[in-house]
């Protein structure tokens, strides 16, 4: 990205992100939508384009397009038409594909990204339903393809942007908050290895400042976020240096090639189908009351970006930690969760702070900094975490109550994670008292007990203690460390600072 | 009595009074479809399926469940999908092939107790007016055997004409139920598009495929279409209405009816032996009371035209699953992928398809949609107006169903706009989707059959097939039988 800037080249990107919409039976057909069955055991005759099927649309697609509208504040058109796009491939059942064209069920709207420090606010074209093809598979049929009906007929939303990324780490921004929007209001499960969600970018650079558009190329189906980085970053590099060459941008379909780390041309605009497309005869038009879009509004929950801000406005997180929150449906459920068994608890003693701002920002960052490292080393999502909300808020409260310190409090959350495999472990909520008693990991806030702990630091650590009158503030901290090593860790930092600085300070 | 000739109300009653059995009738209608093969109307038949069919039907009859219709004898045109019978379109596409499922059309005459007779013969994927281009050879006009017995319904017009079947089912896109009811002498009624599901169907143009009846009397007509039709949801351009008597307006005198004549309907190229009789049967109406109110129908003119930009964009799109891939004729040998799908296509599609799927290929390429997708149905807009106006004048709309008489064989068939004009009269009442039927009203050149054009207003079945029924109490055109199938 930055390079192309110091190329002075600028980079106009915009997606069209396909996102498999959550229903379990297909757009058109009554068949399941489930992943990985046998091939051909989830293809209706209506799937199977059998002579005579008609199709019929599916009301919880419609639901969850109207669903994406209100979540992106976008139009969403009373009245949208399904057409066919005419095409021959063997996995295309019918050999033609119903989707919108002239008039899409969702115009317009707005998706906020953040890279880094900067936000934006990207402009979405379009959403429109459509059903998805079968797939082919070349391999295991000695010289002949094989055809697997499964997918065909899969509701998609095909949502796009304006070209209004400006570079591979945009892209990538914009195509996460839609991965994370997506899922959040419940349309699509955005798993992306099963292809529920998979990207096509359309690449191209101009020199900085010019007003005109470059020849784009389109790169198909990018179904990381890592390809579709890689992908971009090859793609940009590739037609600036065509371009500086003297030469020209063709404008065609590429495919990225994950294991080389390069885009290939698919075919050209020469050979670019003409689609015919037509308003397909067996649908009527598709009319959306606004009664519906009341029902459907009634049901959305607080959006992502909504939450971010009431994160920062009422419990005064940083932006950075508001975002992280917010990042996915699932860990900022558990968050809100947390919150919510907090509040029920009475054994909570507050400071000056207002208890739910220092209940928050400490939960926060428990989840943000703790709870996420367990969940990655176990590859565990937070729908499954293994330390319940009930059971986070119990070890919170011994936290906020003084009983731990921070790093005790750390020390008994790793201990949760471990015992929390035995499913009765899992279930107790008095979990985290249970571990403390057990382990002994009580903090030690007895002043006198301290004291006599530090009493022996000092009287067995008397070259550190020279060092320390002699200015060096490097064996205060030494002194600390052994006063923490003879508590087990479990003396109060802040009282063991205080009572050594007394110390050292009189003697 | 010969139960060949009689009406759908006496087999029923007959049946119900035990006076013969639904297998009898079935054995009797199987040895006249096999004494009359030459016709060439039937493409599947199976005497085990039929005559289990009737025995079921025997025994709803025994146990008191029967309806009016139980036992009677149905012969289906192959545009239908069937479970127990071949399936083809008459198409060399679609050879042997058996569907998975029925035709709600086909379930819901199954449902009420019809017995099924076998396949009929067609035009290709409903594509002609002759019946010429079935892959399976033409169907003989019983009334003449060297004249179409029109299509593409053909076989289901040849089958009732002979008293083969008592009744067929038949699809109507631009007047395929209604130019071969006329050739051969039958009623022929298509009801409002989107009263009958087209689930089964095989699609040739959505938006006007229409399923329909060939039977001998508007009588019998009202008795089997309330069964035949209703909402389907398998079907989203179904209408959802409530069921209904189509025989309630039978006993109606016509005495005080506003029958509309349209003036476009008699221009030139009407033949004066097919006006002559089409002027007598309104004179026929207006001896019976009606009023006969002089109308103008301005674009019906351009119903051709607009029809063949409609139809064929919409079946060069319904015939792209035709591929070779999943079912039906693949070719033998060929290269990669796109070449299989190209030549098992060549092979499997006669040559009215593929003219017509090259025809809506090119009126929905890019540069040409506006031209003349988007003005084609603006102008059927227009017609649908025009006919909406035209009610406001009139209860029903009558005229000629043809130009002429049934031709021969080959006369047209070298010149496929001639062929298109034979829907001259019938394509307007499709492209604005109204019901519409023919009656036979006497005879033209060489002996052949004439057919009267009834239109109503939509959903006005019942008004229609009162007012056939009238004509039929006063005239007996309709109780005609060819020579050799008395």
């Amino acid at each position: 990205m930055s390079t192309s800037l110091a190329r002075g080249w600028e980079t106009v990107i915009g997606l069209e992100t396909h996102a498999q919409l959550s229903t379990r039976s297909k757009i058109f057909s009554g068949a399941s939508t489930a992943f990985g069955a046998p091939p051909n055991t989830q293809a209706s005759v209506i799937d199977l384009a059998l002579p005579g099927v008609l199709p019929v649309l599916n009301r919880g697609a419609v639901e969850r397009a109207i669903r994406f509208g209100l979540a992106i504040g976008a139009k969403i058109n009373p009245r949208s038409i399904f057409a066919r796009k005419n095409y021959f491939y063997p996995d295309l059942p019918k050999n033609y594909q119903i989707s919108q064209y002239e008039i899409p069920v969702v115009q317009g709207g707005t998706v906020h990204i953040r890279v880094g420090d900067a936000e934006k606010v990207v402009t979405l074209t379009r959403a429109h339903l459509e059903e998805d093809a079968g797939k082919s598979l070349h391999e295991d049929f000695h010289g002949m393809s094989g055809i697997d009906l499964n997918r065909a007929g899969t509701p998609l939303l095909e949502i796009v942007s304006e070209p209004e990324l400006r570079s591979s780490a945009e892209a990538v921004a914009y195509a996460k908050t839609l991965h994370a929007l997506v899922r959040w209001i419940g349309i699509c499960d955005g798993n992306m290895q099963e292809g529920s969600f998979r990207c096509d970018a359309n690449v191209s650079v101009r020199r900085i400042g010019d007003p005109k558009l470059g020849t784009r190329c389109e790169i198909k189906n990018l179904n990381s976020f890592r390809f579709l980085e890689r992908a971009i970053e090859y793609e940009i590099t590739r037609q600036i240096d065509l371009l500086e060459d003297g030469g020209r941008v063709v404008q065609e379909t590429r495919l990225y090639d994950p294991d080389r780390d390069e885009t290939r041309p698919m075919r050209s605009k020469e050979d670019a189908q003409d689609y015919r497309y037509f308003p397909d005869p067996d649908l009527l038009p598709l009319e959306i009351q606004p009664a519906w879009i009341e029902e459907v509004k009634a049901t959305m929950p607080e959006l992502p970006e909504a939450r971010k801000r009431r994160y920062e406005t009422e419990l005064l997180f940083f932006p950075e930690d508001a975002e992280a929150l917010t990042s996915s449906i699932e860990m900022s459920e558990y968050f809100e969760d947390v919150l919510k068994e907090l509040k029920k608890r009475t054994d909570i003693k507050y400071g000056v702070q207002s208890p739910d701002q220092a209940n928050a920002k400490s939960a926060a960052n428990l989840i943000i900094n703790d709870l996420v490292q367990l969940m990655n080393r176990t590859e565990t999502p937070f729908a499954e975490s293994r330390v319940s909300p009930v059971q986070m808020a119990g070890l919170l409260a011994r936290s906020f109550d003084g009983t731990l310190s921070s790093k005790l409090t750390r020390e008994v959350l790793a201990r949760m994670w471990a015992v929390a495999e035995q499913p009765a472990s899992r279930s107790d909520p008095n979990l985290a008292d249970l571990l403390i008693e057990e382990g002994g990991l009580k903090q030690i806030s007895d002043a006198g007990a301290i004291e006599k702990i530090i009493d022996e630091v000092l009287a067995a650590n008397a070259k550190s203690v020279e060092e320390f009158r002699a200015g060096k503030d490097k064996a205060f901290n030494a002194l600390v460390g052994q006063a923490m090593k003879a508590t087990k860790g479990k003396a109060n930092p802040a009282q063991v600072n205080e009572i050594l600085k007394k110390k050292l300070a009189s003697g | 009595m010969s139960r060949h000739t009689a009406s759908l109300a006496e087999l029923s009653r007959q049946l119900r009074a035990k006076q013969v059995s639904a297998v009898e009738l079935a054995q009797a209608y199987l040895a006249r479809i096999e004494a009359h093969r030459d016709l060439n109307a039937f493409l599947d038949v199976r005497p085990e399926v039929t005559l289990a069919q009737a025995r079921t039907a025997d025994a709803r009859i025994a146990a008191g469940d029967a309806t009016p219709l139980t036992g009677i004898p149905i012969a289906h045109k192959d545009i239908f999908v069937t479970k127990d019978f071949t399936s083809t379109a008459s198409s060399r596409m679609l050879e042997g092939y058996m569907s998975p499922f029925d035709a709600t059309v086909v379930q819901n005459l199954g449902n009420a107790g019809m017995v099924t007779l076998g396949k009929l013969n067609c035009d290709e994927f409903a594509m002609g007016s002759s019946n010429e281009n079935s892959a399976y050879g033409n169907v003989l006009n019983p009334w003449d055997k060297g004249a179409v017995p029109g299509g593409s319904s053909g076989g289901s017009s040849a089958v009732v004409a002979a008293r083969i079947a008592p009744v067929a089912t038949a699809t109507d896109t631009g007047g395929s139920i209604r130019e071969p009811a006329a050739f051969t002498g039958v009623t022929g009624t298509k009801p409002t598009y989107g009263r009958p599901s087209r689930w089964g169907m095989i699609a040739f143009a959505s938006s006007l495929d229409t399923a329909g009846l060939m039977t001998n009397s508007a009588e019998d007509a009202a008795l089997v279409l309330g069964p035949m039709v209703g909402f389907d949801p398998k079907d989203s351009t179904s209408v959802d209405r409530p069921g209904e008597d189509f025989s309630r307006d039978l006993g109606k005198p016509v005495k005080g009816l506003r029958i509309g004549v349209p003036k476009e309907f008699f221009g030139a190229g009407l033949q004066p032996d097919v006006e002559a009789a089409v002027r007598t049967a309104l004179e026929e109406y207006r001896r019976l009371g009606a009023t006969l109110v002089d109308i103008s129908l301005p674009s019906a003119e351009l119903g051709i035209p607009v029809y063949y930009v409609v139809a064929p964009a919409e079946c060069s799109s319904n015939l792209s699953r035709f591929d070779g891939v999943r079912y039906g004729h693949r070719a033998k040998s060929y290269g990669d992928l796109n070449d299989m799908i190209a030549k098992s296509r060549a092979e499997g599609l006669g040559a009215e398809p593929k003219r017509r799927i090259l025809i809506g290929t090119y009126v929905l390429s890019h540069g040409y949609y506006d031209a003349y997708y988007i003005q084609a149905q603006k102008v059927r807009r227009l017609i649908a107006d025009e006919f909406r106006r035209a009610f406001e004048q009139c209860d029903l709309i009558a005229g000629p169903v043809t130009t002429s008489v049934a031709f021969g064989f080959g006369e047209k068939a070298a010149d496929p706009v001639a062929m298109y004009m034979s829907d001259l009269y019938t394509i307007p009442g499709s492209l604005a989707g109204i019901p519409s039927m023919s009656i036979p009203c006497g005879f033209g050149a060489k002996g052949r059959p004439v057919g009267l054009q009834l239109m109503a207003n939509y959903f006005e079945e019942a008004k229609m097939l009162g007012a056939a029924h009238q004509y039929q109490l006063a005239t007996d055109w309709h109780a005609r039988i060819p020579e050799g199938f008395r």
